[in-house]
């Protein structure tokens, strides 16, 4: 009884979004602010239970599970008071007169997150990728790799107008672009097809048992 | 009659074929069944001896790491010849030299090391390695210790990064001095973004609003830092201009920081009392809803522009193909490389990949931001630089002109 209950509110849902491809309408108004609201209240849950709970309410009142201390250990629990302490400096924004407080936590944490993020990228996205394209020019192959890569290289050098050589190069470089996102294109589309193909056998088995 | 022949006990002719046939069978067989029983007791034998040990056991704490993990090295056991008597090697550690040893691992024969992860830093600790025979019996070696992880706090296999994370920040400072000091910095048009004032004015002029969404990811997201730099200025344009400005979120944090971003730009405009907290908001996480509660902004509200700045996923389409069946001028700006197919194809202007990162200094043209920007195109300069010398020391290589690619071990990382 369950499941033919929850199968035909996921088959109105299904349909009610199809719907906006229709137009706007007070169905797909309904399952909108379905979906906003539950999924905003599902992920403040997530967000307590996977983020403030191991790493700032069980660290400092000592909470165990299974007899194992959660997160930081015993000696270091106190070092969870510091993220904690910014976590609650962001609401300083609710108090006009302290609100400028606020910022320190953003900017440690944009900050700190761009700093970090700086050597895995300097390793990933440009030693490792120069050393992967270091090929010798012996195949045709190799030749349209190189050719591309330093053409795209070109096109995403601003510092000079795009004339003469240094244009002949971007627009090769232009032209790799487009090849390769023409290939991408049509394999997500490939993709999303089989996510229609999905709905469309919810409704017509799940739901109808038509096939 | 041949057994009345037998019993009369004469030999009669056939009987001494069959007789004869036998003795000459076992003259040749015999040697071969004798052959046959020393390689049963041989290798009967060989199973019951013991096999030698692994000698030279050595462990070092793993180097260029944070600690919690040790490098166990040995000699292969003298038996260990690929015929199968050594079955492997198993690895022990304890926290004294005679007692207390456990099993933390095992490797194929043949092989000569193991790291041993998950223990305690500045812990002595003791190992002991044991050949292991077909029948699962050990051998063990001798025991080695006592040895301690401990963190570095160098990686000395990422040194060449050290070296080109300098290279690039020296490049970026010294193009920001030159730009704070007034040097004129040039920067090649980009096409969408000489288009965004039009499409902030053309918002204005139809009194409508501009919708700005800044991705799906987080500010751990350079392409994030990028579309909120682009918020900032999106925002005083529409401030100048007393145009609505909507800007749904994601995420929490990046809520916060757009909010403080449009609200100081507000105020550098000259504008703060047109700053409205409400239309920097939050709206779910979830993805799909997040592009079902858009959607639902767009078709109600029906903003004249609207710009996509920042990280997107499968939703980049949906969002778009909404944004173009109501109208609006779109701009779009993604490092996504799956997703910029179908901005390319839905929206008016795209700025591929890096030109999302240059953008905010395009329209800014605030001294920092273009010597940042001039300072990433040294860099490139000089990664393509590299580039050329690899590709001629690989074909080099490969013509036998010289022996190695002397430029691959100056990019590689540990």
């Amino acid at each position: 009884m369950a499941a033919i209950i929850w199968t035909t509110i996921g088959a109105v849902l299904t349909l009610s979004v199809y719907s906006f491809l229709y137009k706007d309408n007070p169905f797909y108004k309904f399952a909108e602010h379905l979906v906003v609201g539950i999924s905003a209240g599902y992920y403040l849950v997530i967000y307590y239970f996977n983020f403030i709970q191991p790493n700032v309410v069980s660290p400092v009142f000592q909470l165990r599970l299974g007899g194992e201390a959660i997160g930081l250990g015993s000696n270091t629990w106190w070092l969870a008071l510091i993220p904690g302490l910014l976590g609650l400096l962001l609401y300083t924004r609710f108090f006009p007169k302290i609100g400028w407080v606020g910022r320190w936590p953003l900017g440690i944490y944009v900050g700190g997150y761009a700093g970090l993020g700086l050597s895995p990228i300097m390793q990933a996205r440009v030693l490792d990728q120069i050393g992967a394209n270091a090929l010798p020019l012996t195949s045709v192959t190799n030749i349209l790799v190189v050719g591309g890569l330093l053409g795209t290289l070109t096109y995403f050098f601003f510092s000079m107008k795009h004339k003469g050589v240094l244009g002949v190069m971007a627009r090769v470089g232009i032209v790799f672009l487009m090849v390769g996102f023409g290939a991408s294109f049509g394999y997500t589309v490939m993709s999303r097809v089989s996510l229609l193909i999905g709905r469309v056998s919810f409704l017509l088995h799940d739901c109808l048992h038509l096939i | 009659m041949l057994g009345d022949r037998g019993r009369s006990g004469g030999i009669g002719p056939m009987a001494g074929f069959v007789a004869l046939s036998v003795a000459v069978a076992a003259l040749f067989l015999c040697p071969v069944a004798v052959f046959a029983q020393e390689e049963t007791e041989t290798v009967a034998l060989e199973t019951l001896l013991p096999i030698a040990p692994p000698t030279g056991l050595m462990a070092v704490d793993t180097p260029n790491d944070r600690g919690s993990s040790i490098d166990v090295t040995w000699e292969l056991s003298a038996d260990d010849d690929n015929d199968g008597i050594v079955a492997g090697y198993e690895v022990f550690r304890s926290a004294h030299p005679e007692t207390g040893f456990v099993f933390v691992g095992r490797v194929p024969h043949g092989e000569t090391e193991y790291r041993d992860s998950g223990i305690d830093n500045s812990e002595p600790t003791y190992y002991r390695v044991a050949a292991l025979d077909t029948d699962e019996s050990l051998f063990f070696s001798g025991t080695f210790g006592p040895v301690e992880a401990f963190s570095q706090w160098f990686n000395r296999s990422r040194l060449n990064v050290m070296v080109a994370v300098i290279i690039f920040v020296v490049s970026i400072v010294y193009f920001v001095t030159a730009a704070k000091s007034g040097k004129e910095l040039f920067i090649r048009r980009l096409a969408g973004l000489d288009e965004m004032d039009n499409a902030v004015g053309r918002a204005t002029e139809m009194g409508k609003p501009i919708l700005f969404i800044s991705g799906l990811s987080s500010v751990s997201d350079v392409a994030t830092i990028a579309a909120i730099n682009i918020l900032g200025e999106v925002a005083k344009k529409t401030a100048e201009y007393n145009t609505k400005l909507i800007v749904p979120c994601a995420d929490p944090i990046v809520m916060a920081v757009e909010q403080e971003v449009v609200k100081e730009a507000y105020a550098k405009a000259g504008r703060p009392d047109a700053y409205n907290e409400d239309d920097v908001f939050y709206l779910t996480r979830s993805q799909f809803a997040y592009v079902a509660g858009v959607n639902g902004i767009m078709v109600r509200q029906r903003p004249a522009t609207i710009l996509y700045m920042g990280m997107f996923y499968a939703e980049s389409l949906v969002l778009a193909e909404t944004g173009s069946s109501i109208g609006a001028i779109q701009i779009a700006g993604t490092d996504a490389v799956t997703q910029l197919p179908f901005f390319i194809t839905s929206c008016d202007y795209t700025l591929i990949g890096e030109e999302l990162y240059a953008a905010s200094a395009y329209l800014s043209r605030e001294p920092i931001l273009l010597g940042g920007l001039k300072g990433q195109d040294m860099f490139k300069l000089i990664a393509a630089a590299v580039l050329v010398v690899g590709v001629i020391a690989a074909t080099l290589t490969a013509t036998g002109v010289i022996e190695s690619n002397f430029v691959l071990p100056l990019l590689a990382t540990g």
